[in-house]
């Protein structure tokens, strides 16, 4: 007997709450009644549960929650990857929506050609590509360039977890500085990666697009703002949400939220928006953290946590450089700490030239 | 109506005739004045199309494939080596079954570069699963390219058009177009069944694991070889409403009682008639243009040989180490077959070079010589090589 079709005062039912807490939730009437206030809270499904991601997975969180806010008018060019692999393999779907896989390097094209097919059709449905970081910031970096400059109206979204991860944690240029991947490992002459995290934000602002932003997972209330706001305009608009990854990042699966979150509050993942190429809001940091607090839950940097090794002391120092000129190129720092806990809620206005006085 | 037309500006306005939804391309001569064409007809208001200028040849093919696979009747061009950096997106759209059409003008790869007239292109990717149909001038180019777009709604396949860059693409030829309103009588409006639509979610592109994937490729492999017959029916329609055949999968001209044969795709077929019809002297020959080259006709290969001691197969591309790849592809047809004709393979003509009509005199001699290899590179001047490459 399935556990949905038995009846809420069931026995077993009652052990698996005593034993979760919480009791299971009937899929199909989950927006209508019973459950927690999330639970109830009717929402838009696009990506449904029962794939195949790792526990604690950052991409599979953060395209639910896009999906959630984007709605059913959509259709997804979704780029070779983990989120194209663990949401669809043959002969099932996670999706709700339209979706295509077509290639690795060549979402944003593919978005392209269904926008241009809607256009001849006369239909305003919204096309969205997604891509990891390797599909974004590396191979298919220039179908992504002329789908902005062609000024498509698509939303393109990168889930950037910082390496190729469905093929076995390779560095990309999306690759944090020094961190340890399987192409950056950290040895007796290496320290991980030794190039930085290209500034893909900056460059997809230089297209003078409407609206890029980034996010992360930590901050669902501001990644799916920012999901309604690009989805309002007519044009190219960009999202690169950060989306730890467990399996890579070597971090406990349930500390995602915590590990995103940290990457934001140090300054390392600096969450901002920009529009029509300037810089428009930034999320103030409440309490600036030091990096080493970001950089300690993962094992990808275990290799800079010895404090008797001079090298992993100069990467520290070095990182926490990279840090600090982002919250003061971007005008990161907050009021202070607030008691009710707004982070991620409230947004400042800042502009460029503030960050650099 | 006719009009002379450049083979590039009659395609475009081929294309045209067909009402696409989409066009995308990337410009690569020879192909580029077949978008330039299609570019200003937009401009001009004679066409109604939503057409993308990409970044490149790679971004072209995914473009299409998008439009294609959200219910648009789609159309693109290339060459070249821009077939080459679309080769990964043309093997992905066939095996996502996607009807779309493209020219491909036919010009040799690089390295060394050159632009000019060969067949290496199209048939690095012969096995991508798409259809390709060869064309002898542009009369048959234009008909061909509406006729693809039919093929490929018939078949949810997509289908490559060559033609001959420079030697047909660049030449002016008195065509005779369709009208707009005959075209739309013939080609049935684009209703691709399987076309991502809100209304109906669908996923396209799952990852299939071995538990099914020798199953699909075996449904493609069906689905090309079943094209066959809708290749040879919508051509016959073709001449039903207009009075004039593409040559269906291949055609056959010459006496019956031939013992020699010629076979060549393209516009080489014009060459060895013109070559056959001029010369004084010699034996009769046969004179067999392929059309269909993916699906490849055996069976009306087979039929078309028979009685004939002598097949000249004309290759226009080489696979280094083996040999000429239609003449390959003709040999493994015709193996085992009783009284199949002995098979003399020849490249001619790669990287553009000039193929005189003179050319039959020296093949139909050539035939003599009991120790000719079984395939040459036969216009090389040897000479001009150092003598370990020769």
């Amino acid at each position: 007997m399935s556990l949905y079709e038995t009846d809420r005062k069931d026995e077993r039912l009652a052990e698996l709450r005593e034993k979760f807490g919480r009791h299971p939730v009937d899929p199909p009437d989950r927006f209508h009644q019973g459950g927690s206030q999330r639970d109830r809270q009717p929402r838009f499904c696009g990506l449904e549960s029962g794939h195949r991601a790792c526990q604690g997975c950052g991409e599979a969180l953060a395209a639910r929650l896009v999906m959630e806010c984007a709605g059913p008018d959509v259709m997804v060019a979704n780029a070779t990857g983990c989120l194209e692999v663990f949401t669809t393999p043959w002969p099932q779907t996670a999706w709700q929506v339209p979706w295509i896989h077509s290639l690795f390097e060549n979402s944003a094209a593919v978005a392209s050609g269904m926008e241009a097919a809607m256009k001849a059709k006369g239909r305003n449905t919204k096309i969205l590509a997604f891509g990891g970081d390797g599909g974004t910031y590396d191979i298919g970096f220039q179908a992504l360039s002329g789908m902005l400059e062609r000024y498509h109206n698509i939303l393109y979204v990168c889930y950037d977890n910082e390496a190729y991860m469905n093929t076995g944690i390779q560095r990309s240029s999306s690759t944090p500085h020094a961190a340890s991947t399987t192409t950056s490992p950290a040895g007796p002459e290496r320290m991980g990666k030794r190039h930085l995290k290209k500034d893909l934000l900056s460059i997809i602002a230089a297209h003078h697009i409407p609206y890029s932003a980034s996010a992360s997972v930590a901050f669902p209330a501001d990644l799916q703002r920012k999901v309604r706001y690009a989805m309002g305009i007519e044009g190219p608009t960009f999202l690169v949400v950060h989306s730890p990854c467990p399996l890579g990042w070597k971090h406990d699966s349930h500390l995602t939220i915590e590990v995103a979150r940290r990457a934001a509050d140090c300054g390392l993942f600096p969450i901002v928006e920009m529009e029509r190429g300037a810089l428009s809001n930034v999320m103030p940091i409440r309490k600036v953290r030091p990096v080493r607090d970001y950089l300690e839950l993962q094992g990808r940097f275990g290799h800079l946590m010895d404090p008797d090794d001079p090298r992993a002391v100069e990467e520290l120092t070095h990182l926490q450089a990279l840090a600090d000129y982002n919250i003061s190129h971007f005008n990161l720092r907050g009021e202070g700490e607030d008691p009710a806990d707004t982070a991620g809620i409230a947004h400042v206005a800042r502009d460029r030239s503030a960050g650099e006085r | 109506m006719r009009e002379a037309l450049e083979g590039s500006q009659a395609i475009a306005r081929a294309v045209a005739l067909c009402e696409p939804d989409v066009v995308a391309a990337y410009p690569i001569t020879p192909q580029t004045h077949i978008v330039e064409n299609l570019s200003k007809l937009v401009a001009d208001g004679d066409l109604h199309t939503e057409f993308v200028s990409v970044e490149s040849e790679f971004s072209a093919a995914s473009v299409v494939l998008g439009a294609a696979a959200s219910g648009a009747r789609a159309y693109t061009a290339s060459s070249s080596q821009g077939v080459l950096l679309m080769a990964e997106v043309l093997f992905n759209i066939a095996g996502l079954r996607i009807p779309l059409v493209m020219t491909v003008a036919n010009r040799a790869v690089s390295a060394p570069l050159n632009i000019w007239n060969d067949h290496s292109d199209s048939m690095a990717v012969r096995d991508s699963g798409w259809i390709q149909l060869h064309c002898e001038n542009n009369q048959e180019a234009v008909d061909t390219t509406v006729q693809a777009f039919k093929i490929s709604q018939d078949t949810d396949l997509p289908v490559m058009v060559c033609m001959d860059g420079f030697v047909l693409t660049h030449t002016m030829e008195v065509i005779d177009l369709p009208t707009l309103a005959q075209v739309r009588k013939w080609l049935p409006p684009f209703n691709f069944k399987r076309a991502l639509d809100p209304s109906d979610p669908k996923s396209l592109g799952a990852l299939v694991g071995p538990e099914f994937f020798p199953e699909v490729r075996h449904s493609h492999h069906a689905a090309v070889q079943n094209a066959l017959p809708v290749i040879e029916k919508v051509d016959a329609s073709w001449g039903k409403a207009f009075k004039r055949n593409c040559g269906g999968l291949l055609t056959v001209e010459g006496p019956q009682e031939a013992r020699i044969g010629f076979l060549a795709m393209g516009s080489t077929v014009g060459t060895l008639r013109s070559g056959l019809a001029h010369r004084t002297e010699g034996p009769d020959a046969r004179l067999i243009k392929l059309r269909a080259f993916r699906p490849f006709p055996e069976a009306a290969l087979r039929q078309a040989v028979a009685g004939l001691d002598h097949l000249i197969v004309i290759d226009r591309a080489i696979s280094p180490g083996l040999g000429g790849v239609l003449g390959c592809e003709v040999r493994a047809a015709l193996y085992g077959q009783p009284g199949a004709p002995r098979i003399h393979n020849h490249a001619i003509g790669l990287g553009g070079r000039d193929i005189p009509e003179t050319i039959v005199a020296d093949l139909l001699s050539a035939i003599e010589d009991p120790d000719a290899p079984a395939f040459s590179v036969f216009d090389a001047d040897l000479s001009m090589l150092p003598p370990e490459d020769r």
